[in-house]
């Protein structure tokens, strides 16, 4: 995230929220907290900061531990700066069985980074994660809304080489459909 | 004549093997070259491990193409799509001649998966041709009493996929005999389950028939708001059931007055979560729903009586609720008429791990494990020999080979000490390590644990730092027993289910492959070769022939020697990776 980055939604991204918020009954604002910490998390830079949180419990008018309990709790939020482009490995059993260790290997030799770290020029982050669901096609990545199946070293070279000429951004508000 | 029509298999599998390339491609062929035939992006019909899939249907006949890249794809649109000439060669399944997967179909009954990889996903109108909507027209037109659906779900015997197997009809009853103005209607998508993607298949390739589901519980129930709470993992299914949430909507078939109905007032949205495996347990799910953290709380009181917002709430799997229209559309007996005596029906598996066809299948419940695996999953990769089948992922155990006879049905699983669960099944080989196998699991459960418990919490972790002493050849004497112990314990003092049955993996593990963790303690060795620690690779002298492709590939340069030199590696510096062993083409590196 931009430092000088102001923490404030757009218009738009405040209507989506107040649309989110009339799902609940009255008073139970605080029931759009999940939808809305994934939208702050798309929208300033792929991580929660505690600025954005505080910004966040502001506008369900909640407090700001009440968002912080939650954030710390749900693996997806990042509570942490990570790179533009996440990748996200399954680490669970059938993609274990069918190579998956090597494949977090390779990435980590190639970008130089343990998983759960991001690469000092801040594009790539390695992040594991449990299953994504698509064992027929293990070992699987995920990197945004985009699954990647069946993953060889080659493959990994091939879309690295690839999110690296197009400075891929993974993070992507999930209610802009 | 019909036209000509290409489904292309788009579920995410499908994506991410490949298929968006080949819908592109077929596409761009079919604009430029502007023929008239039927493009229709479809979801996936279980066979992953032919992914992606084409399927083109022409005068009633079906061709299904697998394992299709771009190339192939030029191949079936010049030959097959404008000469009508089949690529035989590339064909997987049809009914006009034999091919190598056919068994992968035979004994299928497709019921909850029933449109998945037929229809257009994001069209209504061709889930409507499929029956679609007609479940709850039947009901409405009809004037069916709510007790009446009720008594037919009840005597269909369906019961919940999700894992519990609780009677779903009983469940109904429950919420319908508590009186509220405002009940709810919960869809449980967060499948988490390691090793299982029923759930995704269903709301990516037929979500209507999910929202059809629940809207005959809604009726049943006297159910005024539905939630479905979908995995944030999951984008493609939240994207395709917001599709059809507003095509149902304008349709009529969800909002106010549903169906010229007075009174039947009935809507429905999607909730994501946010990477919690725990938040698939009822109450945790409903306290995610309202935005607190996802930690489960005791029951009672149940949520039939008190759940979402503290109004009776009824909660049902996506399976669940996609079998709930054909089941009243059909009757109670065309779905009962499958199944064993206290198991009616199909149950959808995923199958994963070791095995050839790697995919979803739809089986009668009483079929034995061994046709699922052998038959319709066409045994072990590579030749391999079959070890064991995890079923119900972390919650689950392992059956060895020699119950492979057993038949799936709750209480025939529940005997061996596996459990149903949500129909995944992980096969393991040879190679696999049953307690780095149990370790796996215990480190999922210990990591996913909400924290609540002192069992659950400290329980697991205790168990899975024994585990994983054993498996670097640290283990101990008593070892063995304290896991037992521990075991014992947490499955008494834990809340909910994810405490209750974290140490399954380890029980069903130690009962069948005592004798592996035996090794392991004892002899420090690991008798499938699985266990790093206890591994050495080193060089057999008088088959290196100094090619270096070992030392190339070493990705910490441990193996040192010129070219036709002798190799040698330094033990350590080796992280035991095994590249050595799988890339020497002289057999020269040997395992031990
Ligand atoms: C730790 C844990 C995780 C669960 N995960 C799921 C899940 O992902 N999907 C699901 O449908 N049920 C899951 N369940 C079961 C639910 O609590 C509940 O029984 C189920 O949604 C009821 O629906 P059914 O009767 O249709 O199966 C889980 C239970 C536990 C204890
Ligand atoms: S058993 Fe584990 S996951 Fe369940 S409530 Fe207790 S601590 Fe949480
Ligand atoms: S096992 Fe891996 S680390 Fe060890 S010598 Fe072989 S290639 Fe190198």
């Amino acid at each position: 995230m931009n430092i000088e980055q102001k923490i404030i939604f757009s218009e738009q991204t405040l209507a989506l929220v107040s649309k989110i918020v009339s799902h609940y009954p009255e008073g139970k604002q605080k029931s759009a907290l999940l939808p809305v910490l994934h939208i702050a998390q798309a929208e300033f830079g792929g991580w929660l900061s505690v600025p954005v949180m505080d910004y966040v419990a502001s506008i369900l008018n909640i407090l700001p531990i009440e968002v912080y309990e939650v954030a710390t709790f749900y693996s997806m939020y990042n509570t942490k700066p990570v790179g533009n482009c996440v990748i996200e490995v399954c680490r669970t059993g059938p993609c274990w069985l069918c190579g998956a260790e090597e494949i977090i290997m390779h990435l980590e030799n190639k970008l130089k980074i343990k998983a759960g770290e991001t690469t000092s020029d801040g594009k790539f982050t390695i992040k594991l994660v449990e299953c994504l669901a698509d064992c027929g096609n293990a070992p699987v990545i995920q990197v945004g809304w985009d699954y990647h199946g069946n993953m060889t070293k080659e493959k990994i070279d091939e879309l690295i080489t690839d999110f690296d000429k197009n400075n891929k951004v993974s993070h992507k508000n999930p209610y802009e459909i | 004549m019909e036209k000509m029509k290409v489904l292309i298999g788009m579920a995410s599998c499908g994506i991410a093997a490949g298929a968006s390339k080949v819908y592109d491609k077929i596409y761009a062929l079919k604009e430029s070259e502007k023929l008239d035939f039927e493009l229709v992006k479809t979801g996936c019909i279980g066979m992953c491990f032919r992914e992606p899939l084409v399927e083109i249907i022409e005068d009633g006949n079906s061709f299904l193409y697998g394992e299709i890249d771009e190339k192939k794809a030029v191949e079936i649109f010049e030959k097959h799509i404008k000469l009508s000439e089949p690529i035989k060669e590339y064909v997987v399944k049809t009914d006009l001649f034999e091919t190598k997967d056919d068994t992968f179909w035979k004994g299928q009954v497709k019921i909850a998966l029933r449109n998945c990889g037929v229809i257009d996903p994001e069209s209504i109108s061709d889930y409507e041709t499929q029956n679609g909507y007609n479940a709850i027209k039947k009901i409405l037109n009809e004037n069916i009493s709510q007790e009446t659906v009720i008594q037919s779900i009840i005597d269909s015997g369906l019961r919940g996929r999700g894992g519990g197997g609780f009677s779903t009809g009983m469940k109904w009853k429950f919420a319908f005999n508590n009186k509220s103005d405002e009940k709810y209607i919960i869809c449980n998508a967060d499948e988490g389950d390691p090793g299982a993607f029923m759930d995704r298949s269903v709301l990516e390739g037929d979500p209507h028939a999910v929202l059809e589901g629940m809207t005959i519980a809604a009726y049943a129930i006297g159910g005024t708001e539905g939630v479905i709470y979908c995995r944030a993992e999951y984008p493609l299914a939240i994207i395709r059931l917001n599709i059809a949430l507003a095509q149902a909507r304008e349709k009529g078939y969800l909002g106010k007055n549903i169906y010229g109905k007075q009174g039947f007032n009935f809507d429905i949205h999607v909730k994501e979560g946010a990477g919690a495996f725990v938040c698939g347990e009822e109450t945790a799910l409903m306290a995610s729903i309202e935005g607190e953290r996802g930690m489960p709380r005791r029951r009672p009181p149940f949520p039939a009586a008190s759940g979402l917002w503290k109004k009776p709430t009824n909660i049902n799997n996506v399976e669940t609720f996609a079998n709930v229209p054909s089941i009243i559309l059909n009757g109670a007996n065309s779905y009962n008429i499958y199944g064993t005596e206290k198991s009616k029906g199909t149950k959808v598996f995923a199958l994963t791990g070791k095995i050839n066809r790697g995919g979803l299948v739809e089986v009668p419940m009483g079929i034995t494990i061994n046709d699922v695996i052998f038959k319709l999953g066409g045994g072990i990769q590579d030749n391999k020999k079959f070890k064991a089948v995890q079923l119900g992922g972390p919650s689950g155990g392992c059956i060895p080979e020699h119950l492979t006879d057993t038949i799936v049905d709750y209480d025939s699983v529940t005997a061996t000490g596996a459990i149903m669960g949500s129909g995944g099944m992980v096969v393991m080989d040879e190679t696999t390590c049953m307690v780095d196998m149990a370790r796996f699991f215990l480190d999922f459960t210990q990591k996913e644990s909400c924290g609540k418990c002192t069992f659950c919490r400290i329980g697991t972790k205790r168990m899975l730092e024994i585990l994983t002493r054993i498996t670097e050849g640290e283990g101990r004497e008593g070892d063995i027993e304290m896991l037992e112990e521990l075991s014992v314990q947490i499955k008494d003092n834990s809340l909910c289910g994810l405490g209750q049955t974290a140490p399954n993996p380890v029980l069903t593990t130690i009962k069948y492959f005592r004798n592996e963790y035996e090794a392991h303690i004892h002899s420090k060795k690991c008798p499938a070769h699985g266990c790093k620690k206890l591994l050495t690779y080193t060089v057999v002298e008088d088959k290196c022939t100094g090619c270096t492709v070992c030392a190339k590939n070493c990705p910490v340069n441990a193996i040192t020697g010129e070219r036709k030199q002798k190799h040698l590696i330094n033990q350590e510096t080796c992280i035991k990776c095994g590249v050595c062993f799988n890339k020497c083409k002289f057999e020269a590196i040997k395992l031990s």
